[in-house]
């Protein structure tokens, strides 16, 4: 049932109300609507900005991480002030400053299979601004059993990707991309990097199509998908079309409830977030000090980009990016005792993934890249 | 000659170039021209079958090849091709 506006409200919005496809009838729909923001980084930042200031009455916003320093280049929504704080709450005062007649709800916790469907249901869109493809699919499989539109964007380095899936007049994200690639394969964005801009340019693209969804105006990216290239400021639009065999939307559908998303998506035993393989496989920081300075022949391998080694790097350590690496093993020898580094870890496992497949043994992964060389071994190095 | 546009992700597998030019009559020997000048691209985008990758389309215009003829289809002397590759990240 739409709400009345008071007049504050009227003035705060006049400039919607003065747009024929909006005004007063598409407002009181906007202050009756619900929006769910998954993730309040880089995308969820400009999402929540908007919708806050569009007048969209209730947003809830799910993330269970805390504001970080190199969060700043690209999460406008936190400031330097909001260091440490929660995500969430970081996110909520921002969106109550600027506007405080909408309501906030938040969810600090991961978005999961046991929570989803009880944080989700009440909510007429959802945003997926997640960083990770076990939530991507989680995000999309939920949106297909509950009926709910799903906007849809990511990004990479300075390449994006928006579109909204909706089962109910079109494709989804799985009949797109029926499976994710292996752990590993495809860089985040922590370790691949991205122009703090890009999800600005992604976000407000997604908080466009959940307002004209919302108001029901317009025609919405379903059944598109619109590609963006910062670099060359290129936008090109592809058709999605269903996939009959899609095993969530299709015909005869395998995944009728939420599954196990973390084990769909291959993520392994071990944590790569934390730079860390397991078992016997890592060194620390310390450990590999404690040995240098006992004289142990050690060959140090850093899997990282040659551009990040203006960054930081260890002295006489061999440079082969994991890209190369399955390339270049001959350069490698077996026989000698090796530590494989990259910024934080992450690249570092799946290259000793690589190593330990070829037939190496004498190798370790430096739990927490360089990174954590420079916090506990030698602080003239910067952490980035 | 048709022209394949390849995203940030992979052109570090195609020494920077965003776009490449290659020979070929159907999708397919594009393809194999594709992984002949840069092979390191291959195993991104095919799987040991020869097929495309699950996580990977391959557009010729505004079409998923796959809603066209597949690797099969024909090619036109301009035709444009889009390699779109699934990208997760959004939040951190």
């Amino acid at each position: 049932m739409p709400l009345e506006l008071s007049h504050s409200e009227i003035l705060r919005y006049s400039r919607h109300l003065l747009i024929p496809e909006v005004g007063l009838s598409g407002q009181r729909k906007l202050k009756a609507a619900s929006a769910l923001i998954i993730g309040t980084g880089g995308l969820g930042s400009p999402v929540s900005l908007y919708l806050a200031a569009a007048g969209v009455g209730r947003i809830g916003l799910v993330d269970y991480d805390v504001v970080d320093f190199s969060n700043l280049q690209r999460q406008v929504i936190h400031a330097t002030s909001g260091l440490g704080s929660l995500k969430v709450e970081s996110a909520r005062d921002r969106m109550l400053d600027i506007n405080p007649d909408i309501r906030v709800d938040t969810y600090n916790e991961p978005f999961t299979s046991d929570n989803a469907v009880r944080i989700a249901q009440d909510y007429d869109i959802l945003i997926d601004g997640t960083d990770n493809f076990a939530t991507r699919y989680l995000t999309n499989d939920l949106c297909v059993l509950l009926g709910k539109p799903n906007v849809y964007g990511s990004i990479y380095r300075f390449d994006g990707q928006v579109s909204v899936f909706d089962a109910r007049y079109g494709p989804c994200y799985r009949c797109l991309f029926p499976e994710p690639p292996p752990p590993g394969l495809v860089p985040s964005c922590a370790e691949g990097g991205v122009l703090g801009v890009l999800p600005g340019t992604i976000g407000t693209i997604q908080a466009t199509e959940a307002l004209k969804i919302l108001l029901g105006i317009g025609e919405p990216l379903i059944g598109r998908l619109l590609l963006y290239n910062a670099l060359d400021m290129s936008f090109d639009f592809v058709k999605l079309r269903k996939n009959p065999q899609c095993k969530v939307c299709g015909l005869d559908p395998e995944v009728t409830e939420l599954i196990d998303y973390e084990e769909f998506c291959g993520v392994p035993g071990y944590d790569l977030e934390k730079g860390s393989v397991g078992g016997d496989w890592d060194i620390t920081a310390e450990q590999l000090a404690d040995k240098l300075e006992h004289g142990d022949q050690i060959r140090l391998l850093d899997v990282r980009e040659p551009h990040e080694l203006e960054i930081s790097h260890l002295d006489g350590a061999t440079v082969i990016p994991l890209g190369q690496l399955a390339a270049r093993l001959s350069e490698l020898d077996s026989a000698e005792e090796m530590v494989v580094l990259c910024k934080s870890g992450t690249r570092s496992a799946r290259a000793l993934e690589l190593l330990v497949s070829a037939g190496f043994r004498k190798v370790k992964n430096l739990e927490g890249g360089i990174n954590a060389w420079a916090e506990e071994i030698d602080p003239s190095l910067p952490i980035y | 000659m048709p022209s394949l546009r390849i995203p940030t992700p992979l052109r570090t597998y195609t020494n920077g170039q965003s776009e490449v030019a290659l020979g070929g009559r159907t999708v397919s020997e594009a393809m194999s021209d594709l992984v002949a000048q840069y092979p390191n691209l291959k195993q991104h985008i095919f799987n040991g079958q020869g097929s495309l990758r699950p996580f990977v389309n391959l557009f010729l215009g505004e079409e998923n090849v796959k809603d066209l003829g597949g690797l099969d289809t024909p090619l036109e002397e301009n035709d444009r091709m889009l390699l779109i590759p699934s990208i997760a990240g959004g939040s951190n």
